[in-house]
């Protein structure tokens, strides 16, 4: 069963009225790691914070729905959604210098939204801080409850955010392209450790990235987008053996492979990009024309 | 055998720990680097990996003598460069360009891309600047009706181009890569990794290419560096490298990238 | 690529930017030509005394005099004559005082800003002992040692208020010192202070805009605050200051001698901050 189901999402800009999001469907199954990958501008950020109601001020969302354990998020009064939403889910975000409050300790910033949000006692919210700051492996956790973010290291930071976002055991968490910042050894540890803990609590995860490897190493299945429109849906297994789409091979062929140095770091080819723009301007003006008829 | 274009031996640097200065007197220095000693040949493509902390950037950097060592030497083109004044260093710069990581912070904002790309050339009393500048674009396969936008205007794949653009306008021996594709798409990766092969090849230039990323070092160099914590821990050719890695570092960064492949041993 | 899908959406805020520069710059360039006209354009003599037209209200009143069209204060002098000669002194004021005090400080934050080490180290400590002494009481005690008159205002300002500028600068150009196009250019080979002037001046120069505006209307009201503390120009020459003084003694009998210097004051300071804002929406190419 879906626990969560993206159907038909579109967005734009207020502004202007660009379109972000072309009418994007998908879904993640109950403690299944769905990899959303695309290039920047994408959209790819975009889906997770609609899912999550972060979206910038400047973007609105135009139709579709998001289904969270059956219920239309976009159907609810925004006091509820934001309930549902703090309940359910959480964000493990891309940037651990800047994700944490700089003058609070750390402690604090894990305990506080249980505490205040979702109602727990003290206590048993600081107890749990510590255990789950444990489980990230993280030596010594209550020095860490008690330090200040720039006294630890980005690695360390990121485990912290980690921590924060499985502390309320949430069903769903979107990692919003979270080892991007960090060493590519620290990112394996983290990727790991990210993997292990998914595996471990059964929380669905919808996992923002734009390296086609890290997917390859986290995921079961995969969303390729491009300018806020699907391009494939499919299986991690299928999609390496053989993508479906051209941009998505081409994307594969442009991703690095030391093992192949011939074969990778090939560009996108001017063809596949024109045709896939093609393929996008076409759902447009097929978009545009039902809305017409619908109008006339 | 030919003169090596640089010429490093026994390189230290060490900088000092504001973080940790007593109220009087000097603060505390920290060795960044601790005694390195390579060449890099005339056309040859130098990757210098090394995971963070271990030092490559302030390599890159002393290498243009942007610091100045604490010890060792440094010879480009023969000449010693180690402890020289800025204003006879000036004269050289044209020779050695670099070309940062950050496509948003490496262009001033208030300047249009012509003029940054003609800054070292003003700077170095080059003539047809213009001109200059237009083939600087075309050899990045950028069009010449781009410099007269600004770079908030441009995307990062194209930012990054106009850095390159400005640092082979003014006919450079040798350009420092300082991570240069790590902020970027994987199809502009892609693009700028083989605009710089095209590069090397037409140019006839001599790079030192920073990265922490080994898989795009695997491609473009002839030679790689590892670095670890201020010392060079190993050196050896590419496809050495990757078929027999020495030191424990370079095997930790080996096996630490995620090839894009499922069935990849990555434990 | 798709960055080319994806918009910008700023154009609502270009159309204000527009509207206020219009304004802002509209109603200054207004005050300037009253000011240099101002012994032309007065419709009285703004020292001629009338005891016998005291305190008479503007046009729209019962009891007004046509003429003087917003009345009199109480030794029956034009307000509005008055107003528009006291113009020249904010207006000169606002200019030399806010310009030599934003070149001073400017110069000074971007030197330790940029420079560091010691240079920064004497400029910063000079910043942290002049804010220390309180503002107003400084100059008072400037005033009384030079003599009062333009110059020893104008020099009052300069001397408290360069450390706003000096602090505000240095900040911006620490911050602009660490971007790598600061480093390209040193790679390049130019010299420090060539990348002082050309790369960090003209990413510094919108905030200098926007405060030297802000000073300006700082200056005029320093002018104000000193010429109610009978401390400014000497007592013929009208000012708004002066004429704000003069009509607090007679609020209930005759308001407009207070408000409309007060109301000329706030549109004046107001009008300066604007401008500021409203050029650097205008000429910064990043905002456009």
């Amino acid at each position: 069963m879906s626990y969560l189901v993206i159907r038909d999402l579109s967005a734009r800009l207020k502004g202007d009225g660009t379109r972000l999001l072309r009418g994007v469907s998908l879904t993640v199954a109950a403690g299944e790691v769905r990899g959303l990958v695309g290039e920047s501008g994408a959209g790819k950020s975009m889906i997770g914070r609609a899912v999550l109601g972060i979206l910038p001020r400047a973007v609105e969302l135009t139709g579709g729905e998001i289904r969270l354990g059956g219920t239309d998020l976009l159907a609810l009064p925004q006091a509820e959604r934001r309930r549902r939403v703090g309940a359910a889910c959480a964000l493990i975000p891309q940037d651990p210098m800047t994700a944490l409050n700089p003058v609070r300790r750390i402690g604090p910033q894990i305990t506080d939204p249980l505490v205040d949000i979702l109602g727990w006692d003290r206590a048993r919210a600081e107890r749990r801080a510590r255990e789950v700051l444990a489980e990230t492996r993280l030596p010594d956790p209550d020095r860490v409850m008690r330090a200040y973010p720039h006294e630890l290291s980005g690695g360390q930071r990121q485990r912290c955010l980690i921590a924060a976002a499985f502390v309320a055991e949430p069903k769903l968490i979107v990692a919003d392209e979270p080892t991007t910042a960090l060493d590519v050894t620290v990112q394996k540890q983290i990727l790991r450790l990210i993997a292990e803990m998914q595996a471990r609590h059964g929380t669905a995860l919808l996992f923002v990235t734009h390296d086609l490897g890290v997917v390859s190493k986290v995921c079961q299945s995969l969303t390729v987008l491009y300018a806020g429109r699907v391009i494939e849906d499919t299986t991690v297994r299928a999609f390496f053996r053989a993508p479906a789409h051209p941009y998505s091979a081409a994307l594969l062929a442009a991703t690095p492979r030391y093992t192949d140095p011939e074969g990778s770091l090939t560009p996108v080819p001017e063809a596949v990009l024109a045709a896939v723009r093609a393929e996008v301007a076409a759902a447009d003006a097929g978009v545009a024309g039902a809305e017409a008829a619908r109008h006339g | 055998m030919a003169e090596p274009l640089f010429a490093v031996r026994d390189l230290r640097l060490a900088l000092p720990d504001l973080g940790r200065k007593p109220l009087f007197g000097a603060a505390p220095r920290i060795e960044i680097l601790r005694g390195l000693s390579f060449d890099i040949a005339r056309g040859e493509v130098l990757g210098i990996v090394g995971g963070s902390g271990s030092g490559k950037s302030t390599l890159g950097r002393a290498l243009l003598r942007l610091i100045e060592p604490t010890g060792g030497t440094i010879r480009f083109e023969g000449t010693d460069i180690t402890r020289l004044p800025e204003s006879a260093l000036r004269p050289l710069r044209a020779r050695m360009q670099i070309i940062f990581q950050d496509p948003m912070s490496s262009l001033n904002p208030r300047r249009r891309v012509g003029a940054i790309i003609a800054g070292p050339l003003r700077l170095h009393g080059f003539d047809r600047i213009e001109a200059r500048v237009a083939e600087a674009l075309a050899h990045v396969g950028l069009p010449p009706a781009l410099a007269r936008r600004f770079p908030h205007e441009l995307s990062g794949g194209q930012r990054q181009r106009v850095g390159i653009a400005r640092a082979i306008a003014p006919g450079p021996r040798f350009i420092l890569c300082d991570e240069i594709v790590s902020g970027l798409d994987v199809s502009s990766q892609a693009q700028v990794l083989n605009l710089l092969e095209r590069l090397v090849r037409d140019l006839g230039l001599t790079l030192a290419f920073i990265s922490h990323d080994l898989s795009v070092v695997r491609r473009l160099c002839s030679r790689v560096l590892v670095l670890d914590e201020g010392r060079i821990a190993e050196a050896a050719a590419t496809a050495d490298l990757f078929a027999a890695p020495q030191a424990a570092c370079t095997r930790a960064l080996l096996d630490a990238i995620p090839l894009p492949d499922p069935d990849q041993p990555w434990a | 690529m798709a960055a080319e899908l994806t918009g910008d959406g700023r154009g609502g805020l270009r159309r204000r930017a527009g509207l206020r520069l219009w304004l802002a710059g509209g109603w200054l360039a207004l005050m300037a030509l009253v000011a240099v006209f101002a012994p032309w354009l007065a419709p009285k003599d703004p020292l001629a005394q009338d005891l016998f037209l005291g305190r008479l209200p503007p046009f729209w009143q019962e009891g007004a005099e046509p003429g003087y069209w917003l009345g009199t204060d109480s030794l029956g002098r034009d307000v509005l004559s008055r107003l528009m000669h006291g113009a020249r002194i904010a207006l000169l004021v606002a200019l030399v005082a806010g310009t030599l005090t934003g070149l001073i400080g400017s110069a000074l934050g971007l030197l330790a800003g940029y420079y560091r080490g010691w240079t920064d180290t004497v400029i910063s400590r000079a910043i942290d002992i002049w804010m220390a002494f309180p503002p107003v009481l400084f100059s008072i005690l400037l005033v009384a040692v030079i003599g009062p008159g333009l110059t020893a205002i104008i020099v009052a300002i300069v001397v408290i208020d360069w450390t706003r500028f000096a602090r505000v600068v240095r900040a911006e150009a620490m911050a602009q010192g660490a971007m790598d196009y600061v480093t390209s250019a040193r790679a390049a080979g130019r010299t420090r202070a060539g990348t002082l002037l050309a790369e960090i001046l003209p990413n510094v120069l919108p905030t200098i805009v926007v405060l030297l505006t802000l000073e300006m209307g700082i200056a005029v009201i320093v002018e104000a605050i000193l010429k109610f503390v009978n401390l400014s120009v000497s007592t013929d020459a009208p000012t708004w200051g002066g004429m704000i003084a003069e009509g607090r003694t007679s609020i209930h009998q005759a308001w407009w001698v207070l408000v409309f210097p007060l109301v000329a004051l706030f549109l004046m300071v107001l009008s300066f901050s604007q401008l500021g804002e409203g050029l650097k929406d205008r000429f910064d190419p990043v905002l456009r």
